[in-house]
C-alpha cells in the first residue's frame, strides 16, 4: 500500500513540476495575500506580532485551497481518474498518495512564503523552531487530509471550485487555531502550550484514519 | 394513517408548546440572578440537545447509508440535518439575546460559542454539497461522507473546547453536577420543553423525509420517461 502510494505521489509530483499550474499560482497568491493584508493591518506596529501568526495561516489556508483542488482535478482531462481507479492500486493508496503530494507541495510553497512574510512583516518567526516545525507539518497534513477527501468529493461536479472552500474551512478551523497559536508563540517567543501539539496530533489522526477507511467509497462509484 | 400519526403529533406538540410557553412566562418565578431574561434558557439548551441529536442521527444514518447502500438512509440523513439546522439557530439567537443582556455583548469569541457557529457552517455546507449533485447515488454517497466527517469535526471541536477555559456558563443539568445548582421546577420545565422540541422536530423530520422519498421516485419516473423517449 505505501510503496504503491509513493508512486502514485511521485506521479503527482513529476506531472506538476512540469506544467507547475497549481504552485505558480499558490505561490503568486501567498505574495499578493501578504501584500494585501499589508494595506489592512500596519505591518510595521508591534501589535503586529500578536496577529501574524493568524494572518500567516490565513494566508496558507488559501493556499492550500489552490494545491489540493487540484490533485483529483489534475486527473479529469483526458479520463485519467477512470485510469486510475481501473488500475491495481488500492483506492487507499491513491489517496494517501496524492495527500503526500499535496502535502510536498504546499510545504514548498509555505516555506517559500515564510522568508517573505518574515521581511515584509519584519518578524522572527523562529524563537520556538519546534513549534513552527510542529505547526508546518501537522496542521498542513490536516489541511491536505480534509482538502483531499473533499477535492474528491466534489471533483465530478460543476460547481467544484466553488464547494470546496465551502466545505474544507469550516472542518479545519480546529487545526488552523493550532497551528496559529503555534507559530504565533514562536513569533512572539511566548512558551507554546502542548495543548496545542496533541490537538494537532489527534487532528491528524483522526482525520487521515477516517480519509483512508472511507477512502474506497470516496473513488468507486 | 401514518399521515394521520404525523399530524396528531404535530398538534400535539403545538398544544405542548403553548402550555409550556404558558408556564414558563406566567407560572415560573425570575431567576434570582439573572431576572426575566433566564428564560431564553428554556429554548437555549434543549434547542441545542435537538440539533445535537439530529446531528448525531445524520451521522448514524449516513453510515447506515454507507454500509447498506440503501437510499431511505440518505433520504432520512437529509430530513434530520435538515431539521437540525433550524434548531441549531434557535440555539444560536437564544443564546445571543441573553448574552446582550447578561454579558453586555451580542457575540464573543467564545470557545463553545465559536463551536456550535461552526457545526451550524459545517451541516449547511452538507445541504449545500446535496443540492451541488443532480445524481442520486452520487449525492448520497458524497453528502454521507461529508456527514461522518461533519460529525467527527464537530466531536473534536467540542471536546477541544473542554479544555480551553470558557466564558459560557458550565453545566447546570443534575445529569452532569449532581444536582444543586438548578431548581427542580426549573429543571423539570427543561425537560418539557426538550420533549415538546424533539417532538416538534419529530413532525418535522417525518415531512421532510416523505418529501425526500417522493421527489427520489419523481426523479426516478423521470429518468424511465426519457430513457423510453430515445
Amino acid at each position: 500500500m505505501i510503496a504503491a502510494a509513493l508512486q502514485v505521489a511521485r506521479k503527482d509530483l513529476t506531472s506538476e513540476l512540469r506544467t507547475k499550474e497549481s504552485l505558480n499560482a499558490a505561490l503568486s497568491l501567498t505574495v499578493v495575500l501578504l501584500l494585501l493584508f499589508s494595506f489592512a493591518f500596519d505591518p510595521t506596529s508591534e501589535e503586529t506580532r500578536q496577529w501574524a501568526g493568524g494572518l500567516l495561516w490565513l494566508v496558507y489556508s488559501f493556499a492550500a485551497v489552490l494545491i489540493v483542488s487540484r490533485a483529483f482535478a489534475r486527473e479529469l482531462p483526458n479520463d485519467c481518474l477512470e485510469a486510475l481507479r481501473a488500475s491495481p492500486v488500492p483506492a487507499s493508496s491513491i489517496f494517501l498518495g496524492k495527500a503526500l503530494a499535496s502535502f510536498l507541495l504546499l510545504l514548498g510553497v509555505e516555506l517559500t512564503a515564510l522568508p517573505a512574510f518574515a521581511v515584509f512583516y519584519n518578524v522572527n518567526v523562529g524563537a520556538h523552531p519546534l513549534a513552527l516545525a510542529a505547526a508546518l507539518g501537522l496542521a498542513t497534513w490536516g489541511l491536505v487530509v480534509i482538502g483531499t477527501t473533499f477535492g474528491a468529493v466534489t471533483v465530478n461536479l460543476q460547481l467544484r471550485e466553488l464547494m470546496l472552500p465551502v466545505l474544507i474551512y469550516p472542518l479545519t478551523i480546529p487545526a488552523l487555531i493550532a497551528a496559529i497559536e503555534l507559530t504565533g508563540a514562536s513569533i512572539t517567543g511566548a512558551p507554546p502550550l502542548s495543548i496545542w501539539y496533541r490537538l494537532l496530533a489527534g487532528f491528524d489522526i483522526i482525520f487521515t484514519a477516517l480519509a483512508l477507511g472511507l477512502a474506497d467509497v470516496i473513488l468507486t462509484d | 394513517m401514518l399521515q394521520k400519526l404525523i399530524l396528531a403529533t404535530g398538534i400535539g406538540a403545538a398544544l405542548y408548546l403553548v402550555r409550556n410557553l404558558y408556564v414558563i412566562f406566567l407560572q415560573l418565578p425570575d431567576e434570582a440572578a439573572q431576572g426575566a431574561i433566564y428564560r431564553v434558557f428554556y429554548f437555549h439548551l434543549p434547542g441545542y440537545l435537538t440539533a445535537a441529536t439530529c446531528f448525531l442521527l445524520a451521522g448514524i444514518f449516513s453510515v447506515l447509508y454507507l454500509t447498506t447502500k440503501r437510499f431511505k438512509w440518505d433520504s432520512l440523513a437529509a430530513a434530520v440535518t435538515e431539521v437540525g439546522l433550524p434548531f441549531a439557530a434557535m440555539n444560536l439567537i437564544t443564546g445571543m439575546i441573553w448574552g446582550r443582556i447578561i454579558w453586555g455583548i451580542w457575540w464573543t469569541w467564545d470557545p463553545r460559542l465559536t463551536a456550535a457557529l461552526i457545526s451550524a457552517l459545517v451541516y449547511a455546507g452538507y445541504l449545500m454539497l446535496r443540492n451541488a449533485i443532480p445524481e442520486p447515488t452520487e449525492r448520497a454517497k458524497n453528502s454521507a461522507v461529508l456527514a461522518i466527517f461533519a460529525f467527527a469535526g464537530v466531536i473534536f471541536t467540542y471536546k477541544s473546547n473542554e479544555w480551553f477555559r470558557t466564558q459560557h456558563p458550565g453545566p447546570v443539568l443534575t445529569i452532569r453536577t449532581g444536582g444543586g445548582t438548578i431548581d427542580p421546577q426549573m429543571e423539570w420545565m427543561l425537560a418539557h420543553n426538550l420533549l415538546a422540541l424533539l417532538m416538534l422536530a419529530g413532525v418535522l423530520i417525518a415531512i421532510r423525509w416523505n418529501q425526500e422519498e417522493r421527489r427520489r421516485q419523481i426523479e426516478s419516473l423521470r429518468r424511465e420517461a426519457l430513457a423510453y423517449s430515445i
